[in-house]
């Protein structure tokens, strides 16, 4: 696991649900074939309203027109990101378009569950109110270890509370990967 | 001090004689639902860890119930089907409920109890959301990802953190103008859309054991809309007698050991309601706790009135509605979903006065649709009910994040099949008192 990440920041706002970040109509691509899984990366956050693509100005969609990967690796949200339904499509579409992280002030269980298991993105909580403060396209650095996330364009420093019970899961890669490590499953 | 229904599910589970919540624990799984949304997803990530040959952990405890996307052209919504016929096939798996043939179901929440798979004490998972469904029979029911159904189906385990546990104590009688429905809006937008985020919601209180099991069933079907991760209602004589009935049936395994209320448990709280004193609500657009009472909304005009969905397709909504329209037409397009066929086939039995449900729905002018999700969650655009304009919508579903029922524009109110039928009279926003004979 990465532990620094250094990116773009994407910025939405609060209780931002599964179907926002990948509309129900496109969960028919297989997430096996490598060749329709692109697509979940060129629909993630499709289901955005304009206004909320991309804070504070709106109107910035997370993937550009024919585009399969973001510009951003940088999610900053508000709280309960991510609630709604079970799809595991969600994390996977934010990791196929490229994000590899997401800065919220709370998540939907499932989606949080679903991001760590998988080994899509990093779910990385904040107690502080990030989203109206970072940009859309501000240069973030984070820091897992320390606990820090650093804005290069305004030169802000904010702090992240550990990662916490998650970590094992993070470390070993996915769940199976940590499921051999507690005997759960044969190596 | 004892350990609250959660608790004891999941101690016993985890082989243990106890456990506290905040615990990360490995527990066994008794039955694994998909569907043909997360069901090919789970069978990749299943077929990558465990090899092309893998066998299930246990054929007989994988059930897999396609219902979102049936009646559509969608080609790619078809592939997902035969995904799971091959996998079926291949594995041997006994309970898949094939479209296009006589055991097809529906909506896999109403069918899985349907078709006896809900037994109190046990765990279950499920790659959907409202799982916690079926923490009415007394039973763990969460939702999961596909990478934990893939594990869950190699080897029969999951992780789980022991959530704490919110009790919500009904007490009083249910006035005939509200349901289900009104009880967990209430809740929802008490404590917040995430208002139980990790923690389990215990639904205990005479009111509740007066509710039937569909009732139940909807009242934990929601939990997932506070965030919670599992709701339950401890079992009682209703809760096994229908459990029992569905098993024989079914020919389903029959032993089951359920765990009772203790009441001594460790709870964040206990929030008290007297249903009698409460009013028929909505959820208005865009999140399941922005919550407004009927009367607050009254008179917002409506292009069409939904109902059906795991939440609001049951017999007992349908016949809910069907007492008020009865004998009337409706001035709005109203959709009518059974969630499953059973449900469907019940609307063509049962009666009110001298007609069956079927009957009064078409005399009132709504139309019906087949089993399924259908447009609960938006789907393939010539999904039946769909919201392809951004129209006003009062719906018995259970969420209304813009997009949910199709376009982003859409205004979802989410609400009792009571306050759907009034208002389906009117084509404004209507409270059942003010509709009821
Ligand atoms: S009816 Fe709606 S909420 Fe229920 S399982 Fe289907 S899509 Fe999900």
């Amino acid at each position: 696991m990465d532990t620094k990440i250094r990116g773009k920041a994407y910025v939405v706002g609060e209780s931002i649900d599964t179907d926002q970040i990948i509309p129900a109509q496109y969960l028919v691509y297989s997430t096996s074939d490598p060749e329709e899984r692109r697509f979940y990366g060129h629909y993630a956050l499709a289901g955005l309203p304009v206004a909320s693509q991309g804070l504070p100005d709106g109107g910035t969609p997370f993937v550009r027109g024919e585009e399969f990967t973001s510009d951003y690796q940088i999610i900053v949200a508000g709280p309960n990101f991510g609630c709604g339904s079970s799809r595991e499509h969600a994390p996977l579409a934010l990791a196929e378009a490229g994000a590899t992280l997401v800065i919220a002030e709370s998540y939907a269980r499932i989606f949080f569950r679903n991001c760590v298991n998988g080994g899509y993105v990093i779910p990385a909580e904040t107690r502080e109110r990030l989203y109206d403060r970072v940009r859309t396209g501000d240069d973030l650095e984070v820091d897992l270890t320390a606990n820090t996330v650093i804005n290069h364009t305004t030169g802000d420093h904010y702090e992240l509370p550990p990662i916490g019970d998650i970590l094992p899961i993070l470390e070993a890669g996915d769940v199976f990967e940590y499921a051999k490590k507690a005997g759960m499953m044969a190596s | 001090m004892g350990m609250t229904l959660t608790e004891q599910i999941l101690a016993r589970h985890a082989g243990r004689d106890r456990v506290s919540a905040g615990e990360n624990i490995w527990v066994d799984v008794d039955i694994l639902l998909t569907h043909d949304v997360c069901g090919p997803g789970t069978i990749g990530i299943f077929k990558d860890k465990f090899g092309a040959d893998a066998k299930v952990w246990d054929k007989e405890r994988v059930v897999i119930i396609p219902d979102h996307y049936i009646f559509t052209a969608d080609a790619m919504a078809r592939r997902n089907i035969d995904i799971l016929r091959e996998f079926v096939a291949e594995q041997g798996l006994p309970y898949y409920y094939d479209p296009g043939t006589s055991r097809y179901k529906g909506v896999c929440h109403v069918a899985l109890p349907e078709e006896g798979h809900t037994r109190p004490g046990e765990l279950l998972l499920g790659t959907d959301s409202h799982t916690c469904t079926h923490g009415a029979f007394g039973m763990f029911a969460t939702g999961v990802g596909n990478t934990d159904a893939a594990l869950a189906m190699g080897t029969g385990k999951t992780w789980l953190k022991v959530p704490e546990t919110m009790r919500f104590e009904f007490h009083g009688a249910l006035p005939p103008y509200l349901m289900a429905k009104d009880l967990i809006l209430q809740v929802i937008g008490d404590i917040g859309f995430d208002g139980a985020t990790y923690r389990a919601m215990e639904f205990v209180g005479p009111a509740v054991f007066d509710l039937n099991i569909e009732e139940r069933m909807t009242l934990c079907n929601m939990a997932i809309e506070a965030g919670g991760k599992n709701g339950v209602v401890e079992p009682d004589q209703v809760t096994i007698d229908y459990v029992n009935e569905r098993i024989a049936r079914a020919g389903t395994h029959a032993d089951y050991t359920p765990v009772y209320d203790t009441a001594d448990g460790a709870y964040v709280f206990t929030k008290q309601y007297d249903v009698s004193t409460l009013d028929p609500v909505v959820a208005k657009p865009h999140r399941p706790d922005n919550r407004a009472s009927v009367r607050e909304v009254a008179g917002t005009k409506v292009d069409r009135v939904y109902i059906g969905s795991c939440t609001g397709g049951k017999i007992t909504d349908f016949e809910a509605a069907a007492r008020l329209l009865a004998g009337r037409e409706v001035r709005v397009d109203t959709f009518i979903v059974p969630a499953t066929t059973e449900v469907a086939r019940e609307l063509g039995r049962r009666k009110i006065g001298e007609h069956t449900l079927t009957e009064i729905f078409r005399n009132a002018g709504c139309r019906l649709g087949e089993s399924s999700c259908a447009a609960c969650l938006g789907g393939p655009v010539d999904t039946f009910g769909r919201l392809n304009e951004p129209l006003t919508c009062v719906s018995t579903t259970n969420r209304n994040f813009p997009g949910r029922m199709g376009h982003k524009d859409g205004q979802v109110y989410l609400a009792s099949p009571m306050t759907a039928a009034a208002t389906a009279l009117t084509g404004v926003i209507t409270d059942p008192r003010d509709q009821m004979s």
